[in-house]
């Protein structure tokens, strides 16, 4: 739980694949930095490699992934793999876009925790990531 | 919804201007008066570019459309033609847009799925096999390797026997709006228009009857400008790439002719019906007097209209049939010469045969049921409709001069200040429709239960599409004369190096067989590869 400070839970926003759209991924970073969190937004065209490597290297808490071009399963198996391997598995994931409900059951055996297709409301994504994020204990 | 104003009573559109619950004479005196109007067919061209405008000939029907590889886009090409389409509208994958051969790793699971895989000439000649290219305007959908795929296309013309000085068509090739919105670009910011600098002045000078550039208001609409803005910062990228190719020593009469632009119908009916008429006088007046262009042709606002995607919802998608009829309405009210209607699925996925003909099916009630082709211009002479045509037009003029203050759009678009500004809007907007500030039907309004909700069928992704091209570009590969291909690739690199205009090497390595990737990476290594700027 986040005790309401979100400014403590540090958030990639990121777009997988060749994707060029950014409007919502853009629309929803804004919305998390409103809220108080702290948001990387890693741009276009990354791949499932550079994504988890900055995941690490920023030690984040929560993964988003924005994709509207209809790649999402290939690359959410593709950086399953890099989460495991990375040792990023406890961290909060999320994709949004345009992810059909066909889809939903298998991004959610991959390791998804929320998804959010293009209509949902930004107050329940930065709701869901209150109540869902893993905040780390400042030794 | 501007929002701007405290009191309830007052209602304003999306571009800010307050809307009087009437309006007489005085209003339009108040505004500008009628000096602008004008007649059909003669400067500022208000009332359309053409004197008899659909009286003559109604707005061509361009669908936009293209999928896996070249065989299947060819199929859908000849189903769309069979069914009425008068133009084709093509749809590249994100590969072909971004620069990547199909065999590249980056491109894996993108290849074929958003539009037509293209390697090499080879698949173009299969893609328009058997379709008259003078009958049918072909317009391609391509920005970042736009050079490239320009160059194909006319290189397969020619193929086929085909005077390319008298071929038509259109490539969207506006990259400067790929920066701020859609985001296939390859290049940095001067490379990538100096590339389009080059394709206006190879086309004036070999085709010049083929329309080089399609100028985009429409994407940053989508990203969230407001219909005055998308106007404005159209016309300020058009500007720059009209000094791009004045700069070489081009007369404006010898491109600006052939200049056209791509606007977004969504939102309030006679608010966009005020911007394309405010729009259409406004860029006759800028291409007169700032650019001095003499031949009424060059002052045209030649335009591709239609459904805006960004008006189309998720929830209830059949009712985005409905919203499409209104687009199609707006965009013939408004006089636009091309007409594209985003399909009722395409919130969801590219559009079946299905969904794309309903879009079809909805332009043709126009021209034939409902009288849209009968008279020119009929909502002038309307007090309101004047009064936002003028309102509309001040408003452009205002926001172009913001632009000049603050260093140019290429300015804005290089250090993300444009970008920063039009995904704010983007979010404020959202939160409007969250909170339901900003009425959308079936989403913060009338909606129905999730159960009801219809789930679109989808456009199939088969793998096998893109296995078919991998084997495809092997043969290419195999079957090219491999050292024809190297010297291309070399005279290319050289004449990027020189800063020279690299069309003509771009067609020979086209006419060899180059591919897209192989030439797009010859240009990476003198132009470099454009950093994305994170603003907020």
């Amino acid at each position: 739980m986040s005790n309401g400070d979100n400014s403590k839970i540090k958030i990639l926003v990121g777009k997988p694949g060749l994707d060029g759209h950014d409007v919502g991924a853009k629309v929803v970073v804004r919305a998390l930095m409103d809220a108080g969190f702290e948001v990387i937004y890693t741009g276009l065209r990354k791949t499932p490699s550079e994504i988890a490597q900055q995941a690490l290297d920023e030690d984040v808490d929560v993964i988003g992934l924005s994709s509207l071009a209809g790649s999402h399963l290939l690359f959410c198996q593709k950086l399953k793999g890099l989460i495991d391997q990375y040792g990023l598995k406890e961290k909060l994931w999320l994709i949004g876009g345009c992810v059909p409900k066909k889809d939903h059951a298998e991004l959610k055996k991959i390791g998804l925790d929320g998804i959010f297709p293009n209509g949902s409301k930004l107050e329940d994504i930065v709701e869901f990531i209150e109540a869902n994020a893993q905040v780390k204990e400042v030794a | 919804m501007d929002g701007s104003s405290s009191d309830p009573k007052k209602v304003f559109n999306e571009s800010g201007i307050e809307i009087k619950p009437l309006y007489g004479p005085e209003d339009v005196e108040e505004s500008g008066g009628i000096e602008f109007i004008g007649e059909p067919g003669e400067y500022p061209f208000t009332r359309g570019i053409h004197k008899e405008m659909y009286r003559k000939r109604p707005w061509t029907m361009r669908q936009y459309s293209g999928f896996g590889n070249p065989i299947d886009t060819n199929q859908r090409f000849k189903f769309l033609i069979e069914n009425g389409n008068t133009g084709l509208n093509v749809a590249f994958d994100l590969p072909t847009q971004t620069g990547l051969d199909t065999d590249n790793v980056l491109a894996e699971g993108e290849v074929g799925r958003v539009g037509m895989a293209v390697d090499s000439l080879r698949d173009f000649e299969i893609a328009f096999d058997g379709i008259d290219l003078e009958k049918i305007t072909v317009s391609l959908t391509i920005n970042g390797s736009a050079a490239i795929l320009i160059a194909m296309y006319l290189a397969m013309a020619e193929k086929r026997g085909y005077d390319i000085a008298k071929l038509r068509g259109t490539a969207q090739n506006d990259i400067l709006k790929e920066f701020i919105g859609r985001g296939t670009w390859i290049f940095p910011v001067d490379a990538s228009v100096k590339l389009v600098g080059d394709t206006i002045e190879y086309c004036a000078e070999h085709a010049p009857k083929y329309s080089p550039v399609s100028v985009c208001g429409y994407h940053i609409r989508e990203s969230g400008c407001n219909p005055v803005e998308e106007m404005a910062y159209a016309f300020c990228i058009a500007k720059a790439y009209a000094h791009e190719v004045m700069k070489r020593g081009l007369d404006v009469d010898e491109f600006a002719g052939r200049l056209s632009y791509n606007i977004n119908s969504f939102g309030n009916i006679f608010e966009q019906v005020a911007k394309y008429r405010a729009g259409r006088s406004l860029w006759a007046k800028i291409v007169k007097e700032d650019l001095k262009a003499k031949d009424p042709k060059s002052m045209w606002l030649r335009m591709i209209a239609g459904g805006g995607g960004g008006g189309l919802t998720f929830e209830q998608p059949e009712m985005n049939i409905v919203r499409g009829a209104y687009y199609a309405l707006i965009s013939a009210l408004a006089g636009t010469q091309t007409m594209a209607l985003c399909s009722f699925d395409e919130a969801y996925t590219i559009p079946t045969e299905y969904s794309a003909r309903i879009s079809l099916r909805t332009m043709q009630m126009l021209t034939h049921e409902m009288g849209l082709c009968e008279t020119v211009d009929p909502m002038a002479g309307s007090y309101y409709m004047e009064t936002l045509t003028n309102q509309m037009r001040s408003k452009m003029e205002e926001v172009m001069a913001d632009v000049d203050e603050e260093g140019g759009i290429k300015e804005m678009v290089r250090d993300g200040r444009i970008q920063a500004k039009v995904s704010k809007q983007a979010y404020d907007m959202q939160r409007n429709i969250d909170s339901g500030a900003f009425p959308k039907v079936g989403v913060n309004c009338f909606r129905i239960d999730e159960e009801e909700e219809r789930e679109v069928e989808f456009h199939d992704y088969d793998t096998k599409d893109a296995d078919l091209q991998v084997e495809s570009l092997k043969k290419v590969r195999a079957s090219r004369d491999q050292a024809a291909v190297d010297k291309c690739l070399a005279q290319l690199k050289a004449d990027a190096e020189a800063d020279k205009n690299v069309m003509p090497a771009i067609v020979e390595a086209v006419k060899a067989y180059a591919t897209v990737g192989e030439m797009t990476d010859t240009m990476v290594e003198i132009y470099g590869r454009y950093e994305e700027p994170i603003v907020f």
